[in-house]
């Protein structure tokens, strides 16, 4: 099994190498390995063979840009078409004066609910006055559970009653409304399979009543091929104005957001990315295409890390080589898992991949138990890591859960660190370096 | 109606890739098996498995069957762990047929997964079997961190007359089956069903969580939980295997749980995730009422796989 989409397309794109011109042939066999690639990533058939045969048309006999070896054009084709595909340009849905209603569907366990919350607190940080409606009557609890996310975030909420006909929901939203000014209604509807007529009835007959100025769609990012067949079916019945992925700080690898989106047509705006509720972000196509590709999603690790630093000038890391301490190294590890898991921020690394070892993982343990032994030193400790005695290195095993090899271990490592600082100090940048 | 026809009834509202390939292609002298490999893609099989079932039902049919049986059989191998069972099979035994209950090894079942396959829902599913087999069962909640988590089960619980032990929203998944655990052995019920909160398996400490609760149970009612059943959403891609090897080196499953299969989805990536784990199958669900769930049977499993007349295989 290969590890992602973007080994397996470059894996198949290299056998083009070290050719001139591209003939029919090889393209054809390359572009095969593409489609199962795509395949396995879970992009829905029949979008994966409209890409294989628009890459194919674009790549057999190309001239274009003759800086570029043939592999690499093809790399650059598929590149192009993906983004194409996934919709060009970040957009998000518009927001008019007064009057958003936004109808939130989809399968069961997609995450509507969660996503009603995060749009609540999102918006409301903006300036925004959200109204909750809880329309899901079918599964045990639903009301109460965005009851309890209404009251988080702070937003008031209309509960649908059991067996309610839209036409009287619409009217108490309405009074409710005229009561209390609100400028974004968020509507959660129950989950619902695409082929259960009576259900989709339903979900028309509320759609009708309320009439939602968005339509989303939610999307859990770990769908195989079902997407296709229920994008298109909501889209069909109730109509899709833009995508939601839920679920995207998992490992799937994100065939199913290719698939919405080609078989709507319709952009994706927010990707979740946590279940808390600040755990939503504007969805970027050209990040993602490049996360497929295996790329490397340059942009969005630049971005992060630039938020960091901000963070890390008044956060207080001692400047100077010199003086990096343990304090240091913590919140260097603080900030770097703010940015993920390793395994993700690898992830986000040009070729990091690849030049891993099959099978290596990040040892996210080893970090924890890191991070555990520097959370039970004192701040003298840490600071003068010098104190630390045998005494103080038992005590501090102990307090952490770990051994005292471990706590050894971790200050050689911490000296190794310093001592490369000392040398790559000219250049003013902490290295994120802990070895082990 | 049973499972089958619901599910018969989900194929035809919708036109099913498969469904038409393998009955076109079937017909016709000459297969062509790649649309067929693609078309087990298509039910989430995976690039790879499909390409071995299809070489698999290839060598099938020179003996002389028809391709759908030719595929059937490929498709039930992958699907059979166990080697002697697989032999069994193969010599004509109906291994699943007469099967009526899956009794579970012990007296405390913990469920696992990913957020939103249906956990809790199916844990209601099962405390309804469980009862109606004769058996005393009783509920743990042990999701205290989704909004209303507890709650949700607390409903089933009331609606199912089964005690449902309930800790406080926040508070420690551990304690609550701790709890839960000790007073079913204090009690004497026939079986416990611990909820626990969804998580992605790539979270870290949340997997270390679950290692946690798992230990704790066994503190309070020495050898168990004997059982861990991971649910798994039929609608899940290729990434379904991933979760499943994440939660079962984490936690040992001792068995797994497809739910949804009443939509159009067809659950194919059970056969990677049999395959590699050989963890086998218990239930699948078909539906959001409490009877909504039934023992697997392989061969009916793979006869919806395929799609068309079920009653031709
Ligand atoms: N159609 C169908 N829906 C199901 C099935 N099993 C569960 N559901 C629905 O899926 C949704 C999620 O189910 P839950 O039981 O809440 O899932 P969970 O895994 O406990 O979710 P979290 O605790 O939030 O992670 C609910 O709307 C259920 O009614 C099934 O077999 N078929
Ligand atoms: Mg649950």
């Amino acid at each position: 099994m290969f590890e992602n989409l973007g080994d397996r397309l470059q894996g198949a794109i290299q056998s083009l190498r070290g050719r001139g011109r591209l003939s029919e042939a090889d393209v054809k066999s390359a572009l095969r390995e593409v489609r199962v690639a795509l395949l396995e990533a879970d992009v829905a058939l029949d979008v994966a063979r409209d890409f294989v045969k628009r890459v194919e048309a674009e790549a057999v006999g190309s001239e274009t840009l003759m800086s570029l070896t043939p592999d690499q054009r093809v790399i650059r084709i598929v590149r192009d078409e993906l983004q194409a595909l996934l919709g060009g340009d970040s957009v998000q849905p518009e927001l008019r004066s007064d009057g958003n209603v936004w109808l939130m569907m989809g399968l069961q366990g997609a995450g509507k609910t969660t996503t009603v919350g995060k749009l609540a607190y999102h918006f409301k940080a903006k300036g925004r006055r959200p109204l909750l409606v809880a329309a899901d009557t079918q599964r045990p609890a639903a009301r109460d559970q965005l009851e309890v996310l209404a009251d988080r975030v702070g937003v008031p909420i209309l509960k649908v009653e059991d067996g309610e006909a839209p036409a009287t929901t619409k009217a108490r939203l309405d009074a409710a409304l005229r009561e209390d000014f609100r400028d974004l209604v968020l509507v959660d509807t129950a989950g619902r399979l695409e082929i259960d007529e009576a259900l989709m009835d339903e979900l028309a007959a509320l759609d009708a009543a309320v009439g939602p100025t968005e339509r989303l769609l939610v999307i859990d990012a770990m769908t195989g091929q079902q997407t296709l067949p229920v994008a298109r079916t909501f889209d069909a019945r109730i109509g899709v104005s833009g995508l939601v992925l839920s679920k995207m700080d998992g490992d799937a690898r994100g065939g199913a957001a290719l698939s919405a989106t080609h078989v709507t047509g319709r952009p994706i705006y927010y990707a979740g990315t946590s279940e808390k509720l600040d755990g939503l972000e504007a969805f970027h196509p050209e990040r993602i295409a490049g996360r497929i590709l295996g790329m490397g999603d340059v942009l969005t690790l630049i971005e992060k890390a630039e938020a960091l630093e901000e963070a890390a000038e008044d956060g207080g890391l001692s400047g100077r080589p010199q003086d990096f301490s343990l304090a240091d190294m913590l919140h260097q590890m603080r900030q770097l898992k703010k940015m993920g898991s390793f395994g993700e921020i690898l992830g986000m690394i040009p070729g990091a991949k690849k030049m891993m070892p099959a099978g290596a993982d990040v040892d996210e343990g080893e970090l924890a138990r890191v991070e555990a032994i520097l959370s039970s030193m004192t701040d003298a400790e840490r600071t003068t890591p010098r104190l630390l005695d045998a005494s103080r290195r038992r005590r501090i095993a102990r307090g952490s859960g770990t051994t005292v090899q471990d706590v050894n271990r971790l200050i050689k490592n911490y000296e190794a660190t310093k001592k490369m600082m000392k040398k790559a100090g000219k250049t003013g940048r902490l290295p994120a370096g802990f070895g082990g | 109606m049973s499972w089958f026809d619901r599910l018969r009834r989900g194929l035809g509202k919708t036109r099913e890739v498969l469904t038409t390939d393998v009955r076109d292609l079937a017909t016709g002298a000459n297969v062509d098996w790649e649309e067929l490999e693609f078309s087990l893609v298509a039910a989430d099989v995976g690039a790879g498995i499909a390409a071995d079932v299809v070489e698999e039902a290839k060598r099938e049919r020179e003996s002389g069957t028809s391709v759908r049986e030719a595929l059937e059989a490929a498709l039930l191998d992958q699907l059979e762990p166990d080697r002697r069972r697989q032999t069994l099979r193969r010599v004509g035994f109906d291994l699943d047929v007469a099967r009526h209950r899956v009794e579970p090894a012990g007296k405390v079942v913990m469920v696992v997964g990913v957020n939103g396959v249906g956990k809790t829902t199916t844990i209601a599913k099962l405390g309804r079997y469980y009862q109606e087999a004769g058996k005393s069962v009783a509920f743990a909640a042990g999701d205290t961190f989704r909004a209303a988590g507890s709650a949700q089960l607390g409903v089933w619980g009331e609606r199912l007359g089964i005690p449902t032990h309930v800790g406080p929203d926040g508070g420690d998944p551990g304690a609550v089956a701790y709890d839960a655990a000790a007073a079913r052995a204090a009690r004497g019920h026939d079986l416990l069903i611990i909820d626990t909160a969804g998580r992605l398996h790539t979270q870290h400490n949340l997997m270390e969580e679950l290692k946690k609760v798992k230990r704790v149970i066994g503190k309070a009612d020495e050898g168990e939980p004997k059982d861990v059943w991971l649910v798994l959403d039929a609608v899940t891609g290729q990434n379904g295997l991933q979760q499943a090897r994440r939660f079962h080196d984490a936690v040992g499953l001792t068995g797994v749980i497809v739910t949804k299969l009443d939509g159009s989805a067809k659950g194919g990536v059970l056969l990677p995730i049999v395959r590699e784990l050989g963890v086998p199958i218990k239930f699948i669900g078909v539906g959001e009422s409490a009877e909504d769930l039934q023992p697997y049977d392989a061969a009916a499993f793979v006869r919806a796989l395929l799609g068309g007349d079920a009653d031709a295989a």
